[in-house]
């Protein structure tokens, strides 16, 4: 299992496309969109930018399998966290 | 391949290899560690013990005589700090998994031994910052810190032991972080992930809850202790903060952490059952996946420490659904182990006999706690002495005889002597006996109303409570026992052979106590685990040589 | 009892006795840094758990504590993470390469960007404590107390909640401000090791694992800066 060398093109590119999503981000953030979307909207930009970290910069994806199931574990856990937290508070009210 | 040649018994091992304080000090050596750790564990069972023991006077009468309220607070709380984050978390990984870990799956140490010393560097600067909280005047909040109690009101030394606990939860990460890269990567060749045994897996799935849990708890520590100093924060209802925050992210560990106490213990009673049977373990992969599925299901019943603290009912009855869910991984374990004694020419020997002690221990906990966990009966249990009985049946019917069970069988290994046979049934008896007589009357004192962290109590329950001191007193003389003998037999006792038991394991085919480097060449595996060697190639001597081990 | 045993490899000098071969330090070492960083993203989880749960509680009193926020370093700061991410992993790369100037010259790059954000981070709490926008007591002499003109409270939004919002903003930002000053350190080491020639196209790992934390820290910070700065913009900041 040698290691495999990201292209410096590619280490460009993401570095191009993270700057484009915080322009983006931010130009958002000023407009009033309807709901919560405005949320929805920062927050895939956050999730898309983390994602180009992670996979390209941080090389997850050219690593072996396991190191994916990690990544997803942390994620997993978050989301136990999360999820049984908001169980107890969103059904607060409903008595 | 060449048929196998026994290494020359060099005798040169890890305890003789190098001498001087420094020698020790500066170690990178796993078992040198895990003798360091035993050291200072041994040192804080011994602090909290004396904790017990004023508990348990203080509660002969029905009056405050021995303690005030004040110090009565105090004492419970300093008893249950110490106890679970100073000796309990790190008592069985720490000691014998810092030992076994490496040798068991053939590897000459821990991925990264440096970080295993500073773990140990980390656990005792925790406990020093601990011991000083406690001297300097001690805390009043309960183990578990529960706020605005200690965010607002207490005026003990809460932030100074908080320091103490988040400090010394980085070691227990870092042994969680360590143990896990080391059996992914370092295993002998040879060694498949359904070759390993049982005691492994258990360790796999307790560094998972140490690295998932245990940041959860650092942050809600350093939260409340700033929260202190600040005077406002994230838990405080002046600022619209919620005070059951603090006990969702404070259970969120402290759930899963009482699995990080017991899975271990699971892992060296898999070990004792199945080697002390001379059989292979009934359903190996059924034990090996319920380590990992208790080790996700812990994660998500914290909340049945909540029923009663204003939790939603909803969330209540999710909670109370997963809790019970949670008990079949455990209960699959002790109907393995059963399933392995069946028909087993089974060795009575002192190791054996805490291993049983553990099953019944642990089955009567696990089932309390089911108990526990239905919404309604909890309203009536909980915060009383019923609550209490159900952990420590786990904690000390479970972890504790283990952990003493593991540490006889593996003490050869470990020190090169064998522990005096007579003198450790004698004592693992006592235990038992011990153990039963303290905890069972306070089953039937929290079912009759008497309410924990209490010590004033109506005249009626005195019976029980003298009782349960009396046990307290016999389980007392039952753990110092040992403790005489051990260090009697490191000097004095029979000189113990590499492999004394007779046992396919990996860390039984070297010498004892091990060289530096655990094997003289990186082994290759080729059997299975827990598979028996036709007696007429095993050399036999001592323990098993009347017996005719089955055929794997 | 058929036994046999496999003989130790030639080794390489940065090999550390305890592994086989330097394939099984690098895959240790990373797989260690992974774990690792599995317990920093539970660490922080429990406080955006806490953001999550006051936030969704008090919607309008966040919005009006964010909109206090310098959008403009935020926005700048997040640039200048981004950029040093991407001079850390150029690090990495010329380290794999064998490009050992450019190695030095990146990480050189990487550090002077970090402190850069600590540098900016510094103007903003600054800005904080002049405003009087320092939660609680933290700042002994300089209790919570800004005005309320100046935040422009709108009818029924309590100064509690705001102040709700500036705790959960120094703890959130103070614990990402010291895995960055500790990222500093760490690189700071990396590079005094690289400069004495250490790493080569077959042993970088250290290089790689300080990476992997370095972009870490990085991702926290994407996840804040719309989080704190971002979240009240459209309903008219100023
Ligand atoms: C396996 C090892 C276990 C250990 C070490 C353990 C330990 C503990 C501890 C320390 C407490 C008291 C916490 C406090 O200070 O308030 C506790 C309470 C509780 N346990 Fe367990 N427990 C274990 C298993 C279980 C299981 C399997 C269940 C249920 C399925 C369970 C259900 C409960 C419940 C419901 C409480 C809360 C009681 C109350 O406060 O009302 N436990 N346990
Ligand atoms: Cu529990």
């Amino acid at each position: 299992m040698s290691e495999h060398i990201v292209p410096v093109k590619v280490y460009v590119s993401i570095f191009l496309a993270l700057m484009v999503g915080t322009a983006v981000t931010v130009l958002a953030a000023f407009q009033d969109f309807p709901g919560a979307l405005n949320v929805i909207v920062a927050m895939t930009i956050a999730v898309v930018k983390a994602t180009l970290v992670v996979l390209y910069f941080m090389h997850v994806r050219y690593s072996a399998r396991l190191i994916w199931v990690i990544v997803a574990s942390a994620l997993f856990w978050m989301g136990i966290l999360f999820a049984l937290t908001f169980s107890d508070y969103w059904t607060r009210g409903w008595l | 391949m060449e048929t196998f040649v026994p290494p020359v018994p060099s005798r040169i091992n890890y305890i003789n290899a190098q001498y001087g304080l420094k020698s020790w000090l500066l170690t990178k050596d796993h078992k040198r560690i895990a003798l360091l750790y035993l050291g200072s564990i041994s040192f804080f069972f011994f602090i909290g013990g004396l904790y017990a023991m004023a508990i348990r006077l203080e509660l002969l009468t029905p009056q405050a005589d021995l303690l005030q309220s004040t110090t009565y607070n105090k004492v419970f709380t300093q008893h249950g700090i110490i106890m679970v984050f100073f000796f309990l978390i790190p008592s069985i990984p720490a000691t014998l998994g810092n030992f076994l870990v490496p040798m068991m799956i053939g590897a000459k140490d821990l991925a990264f031994p440096r970080i295993n010393l500073l773990s140990w560097y980390i656990y005792m600067l925790g406990g020093i910052v601990t011991i000083y909280a406690l001297l300097a005047g001690g805390v009043d909040t309960g183990w578990t810190f529960y706020t605005p109690f200690s965010t607002t009101f207490s005026n003990s030394y809460v932030v100074a032991t908080g320091l103490g606990i988040f400090i010394n939860g980085f070691s227990s990460i870092l042994t969680g972080l360590n143990f896990i890269v080391t059996i992914h990567t370092m295993r002998a060749p040879g060694m498949t992930w359904f070759r390993l045994p049982l005691f492994i897996w258990a360790h796999y799935a307790t560094s998972l809850i140490m690295i998932l849990g245990t940041p959860v708890i650092a942050i809600t520590i350093l939260l409340l202790a700033f929260e202190r100093v600040a005077h406002i924060g994230i838990f405080d209802p002046a600022v619209g903060g919620d005070p059951v925050l603090f006990q969702h992210l404070f259970w969120f560990y402290s759930h899963p952490a009482v699995y990080i106490m017991v899975l271990p213990g699971m892992g060296i009673i898999s070990e004792l059952i199945a080697n002390f049977s001379r059989k292979n373990i009934f359903g190996y992969s059924f034990v090996a996946f319920s380590s990992l599925a208790i080790a996700v299901f812990g994660f998500l019943v914290w909340g049945h420490h909540l029923f009663v603290a204003s939790q939603s009912v909803y969330a209540g009855m999710i909670f109370s659904f997963l809790s019970f869910a949670v008990a079949i991984p455990s209960a699959i374990k002790v109907f393995n182990w059963t399933a392995t004694l069946y028909k087993a020419s089974i060795s009575y020997d002192t190791p054996m006999l805490y291993a049983l002690g553990f099953i019944g221990l642990f089955t009567i906990g696990g089932m309390t706690g089911l108990f526990l966990a239905a919404l309604a009966v909890d309203v009536h249990l909980s915060d009383t002495y019923f609550v209490v009985a159900h952990f420590h049946y786990i904690m000390v019917g479970g972890t504790l005889l283990a952990y003493l069970g593991g540490l006889h069988y593996w003490w050869p290994k470990i020190t090169g002597r064998m522990y005096p046979e007579g003198w450790g049934r004698f004592s693992a008896l006592v235990v038992f006996i011990g153990f039963n007589l303290t905890f069972l009357p306070q089953f039937i004192l929290g079912y009759m109303g008497m309410p924990r962290r209490y010590h004033v109590y109506p005249a009626e329950f005195q019976v029980l409570h003298v009782l349960s001191t009396a046990g307290a007193s016999i389980l007392g003389v039952g753990l110092l026992i040992p403790l005489f003998y051990l260090m009697w037999s490191m000097r004095y006792g029979k000189v113990a052979p590499g492999n004394p038991w007779h046992l396919p394991g990996l860390e039984w085919r070297t010498q004892s106590p091990p060289p530096t480097e655990n094997f003289d060449y990186t082994p290759v595996v080729t059997w299975e685990a827990y598979e028996f060697a036709p007696p007429e190639e095993t050399e036999v001597v001592g323990k098993f040589h009347d017996k005719v081990p089955e055929k794997a | 009892m058929a036994e046999s045993y496999v003989e130790h490899e030639a080794s390489h000098p940065a090999l550390q006795h305890h592994f086989e071969n330097l394939e099984q330090q690098r895959e240790a070492g990373t797989l260690g840094m992974w774990v690792f960083l599995v317990t920093e993203i539970m660490f922080f989880g429990g406080m955006f758990l806490a953001y999550t749960l006051y936030r969704s509680k008090f919607p309008e009193a966040f919005a009006i504590a964010s909109n206090h926020l310098d959008i403009k370093l935020g926005a700048i700061n997040t640039a200048v993470l981004i950029l040093s991410s991407f001079t850390m992993a150029m690090a990495v790369y010329s380290t794999q390469v064998g490009k050992l100037r450019a190695q030095i010259i990146y990480l050189v790059l990487t550090i002077v960007l970090g402190l850069a954000f600590l540098g900016i981070k510094g103007v903003e709490y600054h800005e904080k404590y002049v405003d009087h926008l320092i939660p609680g007591t933290l700042i002994p002499g300089n209790p919570f107390n800004p005005d309320p003109h100046a935040m422009h409270l709108t009818q029924g939004v309590l100064m509690q909640h705001v102040q709700m919002f500036y705790w959960i903003y120094f703890a959130m930002t103070g614990m990402h401000a010291l895995h960055m000053i500790i990222g500093v350190g760490l690189l700071s080491v990396i590079l005094y090791f690289s400069v004495k020639g250490r790493y080569s196209p077959e042993y970088h790992n250290p290089v790689e694992v300080a990476g992997l934390y370095w972009h870490f820290v990085d991702i926290v910070w994407i996840f804040l800066f719309p989080l704190l700065y971002l979240l009240g913009r459209h309903l008219g900041g100023h």
